[in-house]
């Protein structure tokens, strides 16, 4: 029971709830003191008055008629029912007239208002009682002292009433407040307890398994939704690793199965050295072919992940693009193809890339229209406001629509007799490249023909 | 000619100690940086070649040190760390090349020979002169047996290149980095078109050829043979 406490005051819901509490509680008792002060203030200033009114009144009675006729009207004043109080006492501070049986001497000897309420008895009450008052004392020039107070039981009933209905209100605000923070923490706590189950058995190994979503649409459900979808897309990309390995093992398999072939046949050929040669020569060939596809595979993570923090610099399209141009034209031609560059580029068009990389992008794409593509290749660029489009465009038989998106995955190789040297792993560099620099690479019929569009944005001046 | 070698991997050091010897090259081999750079400070060598990663001293370290007491000896950096701005940082470090391990020996080989025949005149050298083939940079005027050869821009700096290092091998990645700028690997054999292109050019009217290839290593000029 106590943990559960324990653990419900973790519940934000149920602390946010305390502490609001508390501070309305505070202001509320701030708000009541004041009240009660105030109106009791008001009263007492009341009963001053009035008590200042008699003793002046009485002070005439004095001067007319002197000590007699004084004590002569306070035994009579005394007597009236709801009397105030008075006493009148010798120099000597002996009672010799009122209706109070005793008085502290301290009360008395102070001139003025009493600082504070005191207690003192009454003759008409037998019962246990306490009577409080507040008075004023005087002396008159004979040397007695008059005391005329009022009983303040009236204001002490206001007060109480009003403390009494005060702790009412707290009370049950406080029993009502706990009952409820405790049925909203145990149902947030309930709901924090299923997705904590769920997530466990996620954990475990259950791919599956989805955070419940009741319906509500409060933040709970909204929470886990977000999570489900997190859920998905790591599940996919989860998918995509797995498949990735496949793919890794069985295109590593293969050339690596090859290159044994080739190491025991070469092994065989001792009598004839210099066949010998001449395959080993081919396997350190194939060995490069693989370091070759291991780099190609971690340079496309690197570009993914960004880690390489690639220094990136102020660059000209046209050159850059003219150079990968300048560098394929002789090889597209000893291909038997053409290739056309067209360049248009405003002059104030820059962009903000790494050179290295953008390079290859481009090569690659050229690379693949020679290898895949048809007679006429094309090499554009182009600078729209925005962004810098890059253009490689052959007139062949093209990708068919369903297998674009494929083309771009890792390892991928559409030409199914694999009969072109390459690892597959071409355009997942370019799309990652392309992404780096905040871009885009698509692939689209350039009837006929593949056109691969590669779109980076521009830096603006 | 003398190398020094600083590699922490004693199977990799016994392999290019081994074949850096049968390359006719002396190698002294040491296993960690301060060692290295005692070595570096105290005898000569024609180039240092320095792993990244070494006990003791790293390699861009060692080579700073040595630059700061003013050995200019040629470096290169072997580094398993590959990215593009891991060799920008090694170069700045006062590295004259960059090999990214795994690398073929015969990469490594082209291009500390190459370090080790370097001069710095060489480089500025305003006419460059092997056999009967001559290179003026200034006129940009290639002439062999007194006949006038045109070449494209591009093949007038790769021609220049390979004069400059003329009686070397030179691999196509050497080219591909040194005439080109790229440290990427084109998937086609790029390089091995434009060496053809210029062969047309320097070679095929003339009875000697001056440039070759050398299977599984790269190309080469030089001056034809005497006969």
């Amino acid at each position: 029971m106590f943990s559960k406490v324990k653990s419900l005051f973790r519940v934000t819901a149920v602390r946010l709830s305390i502490i609001y509490t508390l501070i309305f509680g505070i202001i509320a008792v701030g708000i009541v003191f004041y009240m009660t002060g105030a109106t009791v203030n008001v009263l007492r200033e009341q009963y001053q008055a009035s008590i200042d009114q008699e003793i002046d009144g009485l002070a005439r009675v004095y001067n007319r008629g002197g000590v007699n006729s004084l004590v002569r009207t306070l035994d009579r004043r005394s007597r009236a029912p709801g009397a105030n109080l008075y006493v009148v006492t010798t120099p000597q501070g002996q009672i010799i007239a009122g209706n109070v049986p005793r008085i502290k001497d301290r009360i008395m000897q102070k001139e003025g208002w009493t600082k504070r309420a005191f207690p003192y008895e009454r003759y008409d009450d037998q019962s246990d009682r306490e009577h409080r008052a507040i008075a004023r004392v005087v002396e008159i020039p004979n040397g007695m002292r008059i005391l005329v107070g009022r009983d303040i039981g009236e204001y002490e009933d206001v007060r109480e009433i009003v403390g009494k209905g005060f702790k009412l209100a707290i009370g049950s605000m406080l029993a009502l407040g706990l009952l409820t923070w405790f049925f909203v923490g145990r149902r947030a706590l309930k709901r924090i307890d299923i997705v904590s189950k769920s997530s466990q058995r996620i954990m475990d190994g259950d791919k599956t398994e989805r955070l419940p979503i009741i319906g509500v649409n409060d933040e709970f459900d909204r929470l886990s939704g977000s999570l489900n979808k997190m859920l998905d897309q790591i599940n996919h990309l989860d998918d995509g690793v797995k498949q990735m390995s496949d793919n890794i093992a069985h295109d590593l398999k293969t050339p690596i199965t090859r290159l044994r072939n080739k190491a025991e046949e070469a092994y065989a050929l001792q009598s004839e050295p210099e066949v010998q040669q001449e395959k080993i020569a081919d396997i350190i060939d194939d060995c490069e072919g693989i370091v070759k596809t291991f780099d190609a595979l971690l340079m496309i993570s690197r570009v993914e992940t960004g880690s390489t923090v690639a220094k990136m610099e102020i660059l000209d399209p046209s050159d850059l693009v003219g150079d990968v141009y300048e560098l394929y034209e002789a090889v597209v031609e000893d291909a038997g193809k053409t290739i056309t560059l067209n360049i248009k580029i405003t002059e104030k068009a820059i962009i903000n890339a790494n050179r290295e990389l953008l390079s290859q992008a481009i090569s690659n794409l050229i690379d693949n229209a020679i290898k895949y593509g048809g007679e006429v290749i094309t090499l554009s660029a182009t600078s729209h406001e925005r962004s810098l489009l890059i253009q490689v465009a052959d007139n062949g038989t093209g990708i068919r629509e369903e297998d674009r998106a494929k083309a771009v995955q890792r390892f991928v190789r559409l030409d199914q007799s694999r009969s072109k040297a390459g690892n597959g792993l071409g355009l997942s560099l370019v799309k990652a490249i392309a992404e780096m620099h905040k871009g885009k690479l698509e692939l689209k019929d350039n009837k006929p023909g593949l056109l691969v569009e590669f779109t980076i944005p521009l830096k603006s001046v | 000619m003398k190398f020094l070698i600083v590699e922490d991997d004693e199977d990799a050091a016994k392999f290019l100690v081994k074949a850096f010897g049968e390359a006719g090259h002396n190698p002294i081999h040491v296993g960690d940086g301060e060692s290295g750079l005692h070595l570096a400070l105290t005898e000569q060598f024609d180039v240092f070649i320095l792993d990244r990663m070494l006990p003791k001293l790293d390699g861009l370290s060692l080579l700073k040190q040595a630059r700061a007491k003013a050995v200019n000896t040629p470096a290169l950096i072997l580094s398993a760390l590959g990215a593009v701005d891991d060799r920008v940082e090694g170069l700045r470090s006062g590295g004259d090349d960059y090999l990214t391990k795994p690398y073929a020996f015969s990469e490594l080989l082209a291009r500390v020979e190459v370090l080790a025949k370097r001069t710095n005149n060489e480089e500025n050298e305003a006419i460059l002169t092997v056999g009967p083939l001559e290179l003026n940079r200034l006129s940009r005027e290639v002439v062999r047996d007194d006949e006038k050869i045109l070449l494209q821009p591009r093949e007038f700096r790769l021609l220049a290149y390979l004069m400059q290092n003329a009686g070397t091998v030179v691999t196509r990645t050497m080219l591909l980095e040194k005439v080109w700028d790229y440290h990427f690997d084109p998937q086609t054999n790029v390089i091995d078109v434009h060496i053809s292109r210029l062969r047309g050019k320097i070679d095929k009217d003339f009875d000697e050829p001056m440039l070759m290839t050398i299977r599984g290593a790269g190309y080469k000029l030089q001056a034809p043979e005497v006969r």
